[in-house]
């Protein structure tokens, strides 16, 4: 449902991303991996038109992806994005964050989104957090609301941006808790992370990325356990045994 | 002393008219110039080129000419060009132009300064634009303006005796015609400086509450 092909991308004279083409089928999980500055946020940003890219086509279900075009507004209601840095409105409550895409994007029934929203809390286990404010709430549960307002949406796809790198270890578990049930679920997701242990359980296939090209793709527990590529394999070396 | 007491109970109604009209200048430029403010603000941060360029240099235009030849302006030489404004309008309007450049300058630093992080998860849920800046940026955006915003509330009070330029009867002029038909310059400007002040304290304490809540986040 998400198509990538010969996707370039500069900024200013860095070329992040040098000819990406992928593509994610409906209902899988995709992990994308590598060093940082490897252009792995980029591509899940340009996927819903946060950046623009320069050469190559994006599409989803069909739809070109241009963040130009009135379009952009129908691609970004059905893939959804959770981010590093979780960016819920603090001026708002958990709730009304979860409900605010459906309420004045969608212009769904005030009623039925809050019953609905509420709903979404529970299911990421904070039904008693609704009316908190986000300063109020821990990293992992600002996230998990974060997930929540992504899935207000309904959408076809969530796109994860390094949703576990800001939190402290011991909260990383309930946010990629409530990822594996989604995913479970039949959830289309692609994640950038540099949780592997997510990676091998979760995802159906890794995509290794360094210096703005795929070096290595394959199934989740292939890749990550028997990597063929000397680059994949020195990465997952640094990450795994970091002594 | 006792003069002064007698001088104020004598003066004191008069210079209420003037407060009245004070009160009057003060509220509708300051309303003019919040509005003009937001639109030049909007302008600035359109990401349109021609939009931000034209909102740029009028705003400067408008911070390069004095207030008082800006109401001279209005007041002589609209009347020239077939637009005859009361003295009331041409007040309001001069000080509420004036005005907008500060305005919006403080409503553009409002508005940058909310995390960039805010406007994409806007932008990921769906939204345009406009429903951007409404839902999300300037909510927020208001916590960090209110308390310059009280200041320029402080200053249009006083500034606003500036109309007294083009015979508009506030407060400052009230008190010149009395002094200058009566000679009590020490009672009447001491009463007209204590009738701003207490005008002003009230803004003041407003724009302490402002900080203080603006701190708080």
């Amino acid at each position: 449902m998400i198509e990538l092909s010969d996707v370039h991308k500069s900024f200013g004279k860095v070329e992040v991303l040098k000819g990406i083409t992928a593509s994610v089928q409906k209902g899988e999980v995709v992990c994308i991996i590598g060093p940082s500055g490897s252009g792995k946020s980029t591509i899940l940003r340009c996927i819903n038109g946060l950046e623009s890219y320069d050469r190559g086509e994006i599409s989803v279900e069909g739809l070109k992806v241009d963040r130009d075009a009135p379009s952009i507004v129908a691609i970004r209601t059905q893939v959804s994005m959770v981010f590093q840095r979780f960016n819920l409105f603090p001026h708002r409550t958990a709730l009304e964050n979860v409900v605010e895409g459906p309420l004045y994007v969608k212009k769904e029934g005030r009623a039925a989104a809050l019953e609905r929203g509420r709903a979404l809390l529970a299911q990421v286990g904070l039904a008693e957090k609704a009316d908190a404010h986000p300063p109020q709430l821990s990293g992992g549960q600002q996230q998990r609301v974060a997930i929540a307002r992504a899935l207000a949406m309904q959408p076809k796809a969530i796109l994860f941006d390094e949703p576990t790198s800001a939190l402290d270890p011991e909260l990383v578990g309930d946010v990629l808790g409530v990822m594996r049930k989604l995913a479970d679920d039949g959830m289309t997701m692609v994640v950038v992370t540099h949780e592997m242990g997510f990676a091998r359980d979760v995802a159906d296939r890794v995509l290794f990325i360094d210096g703005g090209v795929i070096v290595e793709q394959g199934p989740a527990k292939a890749l990550l356990n028997q990597p063929q590529h000397p680059r994949t394999q020195d990465f997952l070396r640094r990450v795994l045994h970091p002594l | 002393m006792k003069g002064f007491w007698h001088d104020a109970v004598e003066f004191f109604p008069i210079l209420l008219n003037g407060v009245a009209l004070t009160i009057v200048v003060t509220i509708g430029s300051l309303l003019l110039s919040t509005v003009l403010g937001l639109v030049w603000a909007m302008m600035r941060v359109s990401g349109i080129g021609v939009l931000s360029g034209l909102s740029a240099s009028l705003i400067n235009v408008i911070r390069g000419i004095p207030i008082i030849v800006l109401l001279f302006y209005l007041y002589f030489v609209m009347p020239d060009l077939g637009v005859t404004l009361t003295a009331l309008q041409a007040a309001i309007l001069g000080l509420g132009i004036a005005y907008s450049a500060y305005q919006a300058e403080n409503f553009r630093a409002g508005i940058e300064a909310i995390d960039k992080g805010q406007i994409e998860a806007a932008q990921s849920i769906g939204m345009g634009w406009w429903l951007t800046m409404r839902r999300v940026v300037l909510p927020q955006a208001v916590r960090i303006v209110l308390p310059p915003y009280g200041n320029v509330m402080i200053m249009m009070l006083k500034d606003s005796s500036q109309a007294s330029t083009i015979t508009v009867a506030e407060l400052a002029l009230q008190g010149k015609l009395i002094a200058s038909s009566t000679f009590k310059n020490t009672s009447v400007f001491t009463l007209v400086a204590l009738m701003y002040l207490t005008m002003s304290i009230p803004l003041i304490l407003l724009v302490r509450h402002f900080e203080k809540r603006a701190g708080k986040r």
